[in-house]
């Protein structure tokens, strides 16, 4: 297999303005991974698939990462003018001072592909993509389109980290029920404090047996429910 | 057949299961076929569009078994999560823990030693043994012959059980890999034991197929059923004794060469059709295969130590960086990502579910089909719904 820079060089060769960046590894298995920019990354994932050299086509793993805003707290020297009283007389006197200055790096969502060729049997090629922060651009475009193995992933990091995948043909909750807030993946998710509501698969025809004893109940007036009933 | 060369059939861009139009008059029939239905192997539901017995839409709903396994492993230790990878698919615990110390041992940078080699290699095609006999038991279960097929394949099953209990301590939950070896060695009894049974294998696996194999029923219920083509299973991510029995020669033991599985001589088994009967026929070959491999492993076993001597119990923080480790399980490639962030915990913990990503094709599988057959269909997938939800 190519190396990772050799895919990289071999991508912006197909794909013009393709924006990928490549990612190092630190640890001691030193799978390196790129980045690819949210626009072009349907065009990058389609070559990378159908190239006669690269063949990635199977892709094994979709997964959400959950990068939190990080405060980092710095200190810096400021340099500033005071008014001091010098020997009875007010001066103004430049002063240096060491000030901690909190600064909040934003946090994104990540989402992290590990692509496979089963034609030329190698791999693995470790691609990634991340959203502009945590709340309110969370869209990547889907990969579901060039891998339909990315459809019940996606699903399930849409579901868990609250990505949205644009271009996902069924995109909806995957483990969690329909209607559930928020994303139990996440870093900073709260429990809630009771779990009584689990939707049934029967819950739309228990609301058409509601809807049903009301109309009974409407027209019959004083009826009484139940066998005990005199 | 080469897959890159067969262009997917996409409707609107990508390669979505076909529209079926009913042909009757009238309305569809609706059933939500689970979550308690006894073929589903647990707590799965198939909302079902019924034309008539035909089945025109077919759409999975997960989720009865969610209990975050992911989210509890980054709370935990890396250790501590080795028991609960256990719980994944409880059929398979060994693969299971196999798969995770793979991907811890990449993670840090850790060697294993020759032995615990040889031993995870012994304990995995067991596991694999017990797996596809079990699987198959069940499928003919769904398939109506109730109860005796499946009772043939336990009896074998719990011979296996019987030696992961006197090594490991458990029947099911094994708990046995460590991140550079294994917990406890192999006595020479022990492995005195796992040759008499793995001895006593062939003549179980003969008996199984003159009863199966050839059995009218078995074909007619099962040869032209639940057909997926090489190039939809790839793209869908298909993996394991599904995949190959689509004719796709994919076998991870081969491909990653993990472990030692460069030293032992085997045959990846691959279907023709890919239909139910391949899948059927891919298993019993595989359990063939795989005694082969258990026999040379005994054969080679040579002695030493167990666990890498350099490798920490307490105190374990690998180094930041990540990894992705896969092995060939029982059910197709069973995956784990991690990320360090130099911590006792996992920063990111992922599990890749073979089960779960198997089951992306099962409607395309079951269009068209009648509903006895989506049974059996979904028998023929094998999953455990303890690593489809997680």
């Amino acid at each position: 297999m190519k190396t990772v820079e050799e895919i990289k060089a071999a991508i912006e060769a197909a794909v013009p303005g393709a924006g990928v960046e490549f990612v190092a590894n630190p640890g001691p298995a030193a799978e390196h991974s790129l980045r690819l920019a949210p626009q072009s990354a349907v065009a990058v994932a389609t070559f990378l698939r159908d190239d006669a050299d690269l063949a990635f086509d199977f892709l094994s793993n979709v997964s959400g990462v959950d990068w939190p805003d990080k405060e980092i707290a710095e200190k810096v020297k400021v340099t500033r003018t005071v008014t001091k009283t010098v020997d009875g007389v007010e001066q103004q006197v430049e002063e240096t001072v060491e000030e901690t200055r909190k600064r909040v790096e934003r946090g994104c969502l990540e989402a992290v592909y590990h692509l496979y060729s089963v034609a030329k049997k190698h791999g693995p090629l470790v691609i990634r993509m991340k959203t502009a922060n945590r709340t309110d651009q969370v869209e990547l475009p889907s990969l579901t389109p060039v891998w339909r193995a990315a459809e019940f992933q996606e699903r399930e990091v849409f579901d868990l980290y609250g990505i949205a995948f644009t271009g996902h043909p069924d995109l909806r909750r995957l483990l969690m029920w329909e209607g559930f807030k928020d994303h139990p993946m996440r870093k900073d998710y709260v429990e809630p404090d009771d779990y009584e509501y689990e939707p049934t698969a029967h819950d739309h025809v228990l609301a058409r047996a509601q809807e049903h004893k009301g109309r009974e109940q409407g027209n019959e007036g004083t009826r009484e429910q139940g066998p005990g009933a005199a | 057949m080469n897959v890159t060369e067969t262009k997917l059939e996409r409707l609107d861009g990508w390669n979505r299961p076909p529209v079926i139009a009913p042909d009757g008059e009238g309305e569809l029939l609706e059933v939500a076929m689970g979550p308690h239905h006894p073929s589903t192997h647990g707590v799965f539901r198939m909302d079902l569009a019924l034309d008539g017995e035909r089945v025109v839409r077919l759409k999975p709903v997960f989720g009865y078994l969610h209990r975050n396994h992911e989210k509890i492993a980054e709370q935990a230790s890396y250790l501590a999560s080795m028991p609960y990878t256990d719980r994944l698919d409880y059929i398979c615990s060994l693969t299971n823990n196999w798969a995770y110390a793979l991907a811890v041992e990449k993670l840090a940078g850790q060697e294993v030693p020759e032995r615990a080699q040889y031993i995870r290699v012994i304990l995995g095609e067991l596991t694999r043994i017990q797996n596809h006999a079990s699987s198959i038991g069940f499928l003919l279960q769904e398939m109506g012959a109730s109860g005796t097929p499946l009772m043939y394949a336990f009896k074998e099953r719990e011979v296996i059980l019987d030696l992961f209990e006197s090594l490991t301590g458990s029947r099911m939950m094994c708990n046995y890999m460590r991140f550079g070896g294994c917990r406890v060695d192999a006595s020479a009894p022990w492995l005195d034991a796992t040759r008499k049974v793995v001895a006593g294998l062939p003549q179980f696996v003969d008996e199984f197929e003159t009863l199966l194999s050839s059995n009218e029923i078995l074909m007619a219920r099962c040869q032209g059923v639940g057909i997926l083509k090489p190039d939809l299973a790839v793209n869908a991510g298909v993996t394991g004794p599904m995949l190959r029995a689509s004719g796709v020669d994919y076998d991870i033991r081969k491909v990653d060469c993990y472990g030692i599985y460069e030293r032992f001589k085997f045959r990846v088994p691959l279907g023709d059709h890919g239909d139910v009967y391949d899948r059927y026929m891919v298993r019993i070959l595989e359990i063939r295969e795989s005694i082969k491999i258990v026999e040379q492993a005994l054969n080679d076993i040579p002695a030493g130590p167990i666990m890498d001597p350099k490798a920490k119990i307490r105190g374990f923080r690998p180094k930041p960086g990540e990894a992705y480790g896969r092995i060939e399980a029982p059910k197709g490639e069973l995956g784990f990502y991690l990320i360090s962030d130099g911590g006792p915990n996992p920063y990111r913990y992922r599990v890749r579910p073979p089960s779960l990503i198997n089951l992306t094709v099962l409607e395309d599988m079951c269009l068209g089909h009648n509903v006895a057959d989506v049974v059996l269909i979904f028998g023929s997938v094998d999953i455990v719904l303890g690593e489809v939800d997680r």
